[in-house]
């Protein structure tokens, strides 16, 4: 579940304690934007620390380690991976040669952990007019791609245009991210919304990007983690509808039949596929219990 | 032959007003805070003093505020040398901590300062009251004039027991003033000065709602906490302070009862422009206000019926025959430590100088059927919850709740509440549980022992000694 994926400083200790209650699903640790050069090493070691000592819960730990260009990415990606993180936001990603580059560090860095090979994964972020471009080459270049994620504010720079509320100037690159992601079959987390007091606006900048086909979005404000969970929220009669599905297609096992009609249309994996993301969504915002759900996706 | 009339008791100064009330060295001279931090009658007067020779006066005021800081110099001076408050802001209470105050500072609590008054234990000698307007005869109130800051509630036990009466004004109006607060037969003079303080400063600045998200999350559990424990029906009676978080926990609350479609009864205390939009939006029927914490409260409390002042007496005075303290449903408050025994610390830092006071903390306590403290459980990496706080303001029997971000804790002594919060899916802890989870963060601090003289007593609602506070030398 990546509905919110919330950025918190990586040189900021009060900040990063927060991290154990605030409500989001993601939790992104940063060692990238957020840290000025010269804090680099202590916000790596604070970051370390934070992923040994303190108990997020089920949030899932992602670093945002610095561009693969710099040296420091290979120091980030040795000591957050030992320190447990579960996976790493690769900034400035462009094609297959940024993932390789990260992936190959991490392997070593799971060796050197005494981790299974693979365990830790990759989440792009993509901000540049080439990254957009090479999206898909970029998602399947390594299997620890987990997700795509889009990062507005650069590449909007790089497109050499204002960055607008409305986002109309991203509108190619979101849609091209989706695709390329779902077509890897990744979550794809769409770009954060900038004015951290305005809580509509990110309400409806999320709902948008949910329309498009987003799994969730990144957050730069505590504050934005209730717009974009209630834009997450699916509909009483989207949960009823998958609730069917999944006991239509359940009933259709039982039967050995692949497909099976639903209200007079006929149903299959991809809609069930689609069911189960809105059940676990229906789960994740308190519109069904844990084990009604996992019963469901049980079976 | 037209007859003389009667002129009133206005005094040509301050000075006149002072030696007219035959005030000696060695008595207690009395003040209010409702201009808060913006009050200027405090230090009006003891420089008046300071110029007229007196010494070894003693202070007695509802509360030492930011902006009296001169009183360091008037103590310096000899003028002063003793102090009773229910609050003492750190500009002067750091001075006090480091023993420049030859005698014990007496903290009492806002009702138990009035039943010290009551009962004699305490006396004023001259009490010094500032009004925004007042007739020539004293009658007067805080809700009108340039000046106004609303209630002046705290004033008016010193009205009824010192023994001589001055009210200084800066807007003196014909008699009779119609809206009095406090009645002409209380007072001696009356005398009218350039300004009494500025009304814009009595907002403190921590009576805005937080903006920060783990004062918010804070906040919201102690709603659905209040929630979960079914009090939110109608006739609901509540209070709360006027901290940021205390302030987003009225929000919540006030969502939750237009969603249950709930009319409380009434919110008390320091009232705030919140409980005034809740007062006229028919959340509550009324607000019961001992002290307006802003100007849209000030304002309220003039022209709304429905917001009802109360003097101190009636707000939370353990010798009144009831209260308004004793009505209460929920009350949510603040600590700058909590002893796992549920004891909280208002009066000092951790350092152990003094920063705060009672105020209505433990009236409010003693009162309510729900205390609450809303605090984070990790403050500037101090952990909120100790062994035993620094200074116990408020005994740990009379709270029944701690809500933090990590979760809540119930006074042990409240078991009944468990099923209610659990119910609810809360996160329930023990107080030992959250304090664990607060030393992992923070390691466990070294117990700061202050071994010099005592400075002050803490002196409970009950007019019992529930602790001191010794000097800290830097």
């Amino acid at each position: 579940m990546r509905r919110s994926c919330l950025f918190l400083p990586g040189n900021q200790p009060n900040i990063l304690q927060n991290g154990m209650v605030l409500p989001c699903d993601v939790l992104i640790f940063d060692l990238e934007d957020a840290v000025s050069e010269k804090e680099k090493d202590a916000a790596r070691e604070l970051i370390s620390q934070a992923l040994t000592t303190l108990d997020f819960g089920v949030r899932e730990k992602v670093v945002r380690i610095n561009d693969m260009e710099t040296f420091h990415a290979r120091l980030d990606i040795i000591n957050v991976t030992k320190a447990g993180a579960d996976a790493l936001m690769v900034p400035k990603t462009v094609g297959s040669d940024t993932v390789q580059k990260a992936a190959s560090i991490l392997d070593e860095a799971e060796e050197k952990a005494d981790l299974p090979l693979g365990s830790v994964g990759l989440i792009l972020l993509i901000e540049t007019a080439m990254g957009i471009e090479k999206a898909f080459e970029a998602a399947s270049a390594s299997s620890r791609v987990r997700a795509l994620a889009l990062g507005g504010e650069d590449l909007a720079a790089d497109l050499g245009c204002s960055r607008t509320k409305a986002s109309r100037e991203l509108f190619y690159a979101r849609t091209r991210l989706v695709m390329a992601g779902r077509a890897c079959g990744l979550d794809v987390i769409d770009t954060p919304f900038t004015d951290a007091r305005d809580a509509e606006g990110c309400y409806e900048d999320a709902s948008y990007a949910r329309s498009l086909g987003f799994s969730g979005k990144l957050a730069i404000s505590p504050h934005h983690l209730e717009p974009i969970h209630r834009a997450f929220r699916p509909s009483e009669s989207e949960v009823a509808y998958a609730l069917d599905v999944v006991s239509a297609m359940r009933r259709a096992k039982e039967e050995g039949l692949g497909a099976v009609s639903l209200r007079g249309k006929m149903i299959d994996l991809p809609v069930l596929a689609q069911a189960e993301r809105t059940l676990e969504l229906a789960t994740a915002s308190g519109m069904l219990s844990t084990s009604r759900s996992t019963s469901t996706k049980g079976d | 032959m037209k007859l003389s009339r009667r002129t009133g008791k206005v005094m040509p100064s301050l000075k006149d007003a002072i030696r007219s009330s035959c005030l000696k060295d060695g008595m207690t001279i009395s003040f209010h805070h409702h201009l808060r931090a913006g009050d200027y009658v405090l230090n009006d007067v003891l420089h008046t003093c300071t110029e007229l020779g007196f010494s070894n006066l003693t202070v007695n005021a509802s509360s030492i505020m930011a902006c009296h800081t001169p009183l360091v110099e008037a103590i310096r001076a000899g003028v002063v040398t003793g102090i009773e408050c229910n609050f003492m802001h750190a500009s002067v209470g750091h001075a006090i901590s480091q023993g420049l105050l030859a005698n014990d500072v007496l903290f009492r609590t806002h009702g138990g300062r009035p039943a010290a008054l009551e009962s004699g234990t305490a006396h004023i000698d001259v009490a010094f009251i500032a009004a925004s307007a007042s007739d020539p005869e004293g009658n007067c109130n805080g809700k009108e004039g340039p000046s106004a800051f609303g209630s002046i509630g705290y004033a008016m036990s010193d009205a009824v027991h010192a023994d001589y009466v001055i009210v200084i004004t800066d807007h003196l109006m014909p008699y009779p003033l119609t809206d009095v607060s406090i009645p002409e037969n209380l007072v001696d003079a009356v005398v009218v000065c350039d300004s009494i303080g500025d009304p814009d400063r009595i907002m403190s600045g921590t009576t805005r709602i937080t903006r920060d998200p783990i004062g918010l999350l804070i906040a919201d559990y102690t709603a659905r906490a209040i929630e979960a424990c079914g009090l939110l029906e109608d006739d609901f009676s509540f209070q709360t302070g006027a901290g940021g978080t205390s302030l987003a926990a009225a929000a919540y609350i006030g969502e939750r009862m237009r969603k249950l479609g709930v009319t409380g009864s009434f919110a008390s205390g320091g009232i705030t422009g919140l409980l005034v939009d809740l007062l006229n939006e028919g959340v509550f029927k009324s607000l019961a206000d001992v002290q307006c914490f802003d100007r849209e409260a000030a304002a309220s409390i003039r022209k709304n019926p429905h917001h009802v002042e109360i003097s101190a007496s009636r707000y939370a005075s353990p010798q009144a025959k009831s209260t308004i303290v004793d009505r209460l449903d929920a009350v949510i408050l603040g600590a700058t430590e909590i002893g796992t025994d549920f004891s909280v610390n208002v009066h000092t830092d951790s350092n152990g100088m003094i920063m705060g006071g009672s105020g209505g903390h433990s009236d409010t306590a003693a009162g309510a059927s729900l205390a609450i403290i809303a605090a984070p459980l990790v403050r500037a990496r101090l952990p909120l919850i100790v062994d035993r706080p620094q200074t116990v303001s408020t005994p740990g029997k009379t709270i029944d709740l701690l809500v933090t971000q990590y979760g809540m804790a119930y006074n042990p002594k409240r078991r009944d509440l468990h099923d209610c919060l659990t119910g609810a899916g809360l996160p329930v802890f023990s107080i030992e549980e959250l304090k664990e989870k607060a030393e992992r963060l923070t390691g466990k601090p070294r117990l700061l022992k202050n071994e010099g003289r005592i400075v002050a007593r803490v002196i409970g609602r009950d007019g019992d000694e529930l602790d001191v506070i010794r000097a800290v030398h830097k």
